[in-house]
């Protein structure tokens, strides 16, 4: 048994640690949420990711990350300065009900618009598109494409589309699903795993986080298409095109550029095809 | 109630439940065999099994299960690298996942089993081991052939609450990539979005699991105890 798997051992339990926080964490929110709520305050509830660096990330009290961005533009144009606005975590499965409970007036979070999701819910935008993507140690050349992954170990999050998607493309794969990807990179830096496969976007937020700077690539061979939309309530047409217009005007006055430099940048990621998109019309 | 009827049709939902089973069956031997040498530790009269025996179980037991899973998945399996299963396996991630999970479940509801055991214990009178001493018995034979059978007969109704506890606990395994009947439920989730229909599925699913283990223990309980 060397020193430095000890030492891992030990950074694995401080990452089951930080879950576990995570967990008591998500419970102090929503009862945070409906305090401020009963409040009186004109503030947006804006549901977004705590947990995906690059996209959005609570630290402490601060918020960062492209979500966190897009919905700061989009809550001013609707008349909600920065300070007013109610972070509410989002999780991917909790989504729908966030917003048909009311507990949220828009969720930006990584929400790919889909057909079985707008049964549910509306969009407005989409503000980004992304695309599923590979995360490969940096000096790992032989994973390329979805294709070089039969028979090699990949990393994703239990339910997601991603790790569905892989499944059904290539059967050969080993997928290992943990609860969230910050569970996956030590296995993929100690060789555990050869993959991680996800947006593009959470990829590049991944690799660009301090402790993981270099260790990581993205491979840079999209293979969906994941258009990111703001979710309201269902058939809210006036929020909607409200909502479109301050994208439409992020987009052009270059608060948008902005945005991608400033949070995913740093990973040398560079938008892919489809980028800046034009919002759906509202139905 | 035509979801219902459309997730049924469209996804596995009998396999993922077989895999709920699968991890129940397993842990709960694992946790019946590792709980009672833990509850024989406790009632020894040796003090440093006693000891140990106790720390164990307060540690385990007050210690989240997403957490001792999470270790024995990413710690021990990826970190440490210890493997139950051949690494040219095929399914080596697969196979490591539900057996360190099924470790990791055992481990962590043996601490139930001892107490539930411990309480059984308990209703023996103390008249009987020291009977069972007296005319000559060992420590391990009175423990086997005296205390621990009606041990075991007076511990039935809180070893089936463990049991029901364990086959919802396994849940936590769609963590660590056993795709059990929580995993599917997450996939289910991720593709039609949450709804009614979701929970109403795997709902009813456990409670066709759990309530006939509960009846059962009930009846067995009351069949079985020791009458004094």
């Amino acid at each position: 048994m060397t020193t430095r798997r000890w030492g891992a051992l030990a950074a694995t339990a401080a990452v089951a640690l930080g879950l576990a926080a995570c967990g008591s964490d998500a419970g102090n929110t929503g009862s945070g949420g409906d305090g401020g709520d009963s409040g009186g305050g004109s503030g947006l509830k804006v549901g977004i990711k705590f947990d995906q660096p690059g996209m959005g990330l609570k630290k402490g009290t601060e918020y960062s990350g492209m979500d966190v961005d897009v919905a700061t533009y989009i809550a001013k144009e609707l008349g909600t300065e920065a300070g007013d606005i109610q972070w509410v975590q989002a999780p991917s499965a909790q989504r729908e009900t966030l917003i048909s409970t009311g507990q949220v007036d828009i969720v930006v979070a990584t929400y790919s618009i889909t057909d079985a999701r707008k049964e549910k819910v509306s969009f407005a935008g989409p503000y980004f598109v992304a695309g599923q993507d590979l995360l490969v140690r940096a000096d790992d050349s032989s994973v390329t494409g979805p294709d070089a992954l039969d028979g090699k170990k990949l990393c994703s999050v239990t339910g997601s589309t991603s790790a569905q998607n892989v499944k059904e493309d290539v059967p050969g794969v080993q997928l290992q699903e943990f609860a969230t990807y910050s569970e996956c990179l030590p296995a993929l830096a100690n060789g555990g795993v050869d993959a991680l496969t996800t947006d593009d976007t959470i990829l590049a937020g991944y690799a660009s986080q301090e402790e993981y700077k270099g260790k990581f690539k993205v491979v840079g061979q999209p293979f969906s298409e994941e258009r990111y939309g703001v979710g309201l309530k269902k058939g809210d047409t006036a929020l909607c095109e409200k909502v479109n217009a301050a994208i439409t005007k992020m987009v052009t006055d270059g608060a948008w550029q902005k945005a991608i430099d400033d949070n995913l940048g740093p990973a040398g990621y560079k938008p892919g095809a489809g980028n800046p998109p034009t919002p759906d019309a509202c139905s | 109630m035509g979801e219902i009827g459309d997730i049924l049709a469209k996804y596995d939902v009998l396999a993922a439940f077989g895999m709920t089973v699968y991890l129940t069956v397993f842990s709960a031997v694992g946790a019946l065999l590792l709980g009672t040498v833990l509850a024989i530790m406790r009632v020894s009269p040796v003090g440093v099994l006693r000891s140990l025996g106790a720390f164990y179980v307060n540690t385990v037991r007050n210690t989240p299960l997403t957490l001792i899973l999470v270790f024995c998945s990413l710690g021990v399996f990826f970190i440490l690298q210890l493997n139950l299963e051949p690494a040219s396996s095929p399914t080596f991630l697969r196979d490591n996942a539900i057996r360190w999970a099924i470790v990791g479940l055992a481990a962590y509801h043996a601490a139930f089993v001892c107490e539930a055991l411990r309480s059984g214990v308990n209703t023996v009178p103390a008249g009987q081991a020291e009977a069972a001493r007296s005319i000559g018995l060992t420590f391990g034979q009175s423990l086997r052939e005296v205390i621990l059978p009606q041990a075991f007969r007076g511990a039935i109704a809180p070893l089936g609450s463990v049991l029901i506890a364990l086959t919802k606990n396994t849940t936590v395994a769609s963590i660590v990539s056993v795709s059990e009947a929580s995993a599917l439920m997450k996939v289910i989730i991720e593709n039609e979005t949450a709804g009614t229909a979701v929970f109403l599925v795997f709902a009813i699913g456990f409670v066709v699991l759990t309530l006939p283990v509960g009846m059962l223990f009930t009846t067995l309980s009351r069949r079985l105890a020791v009458k004094r």
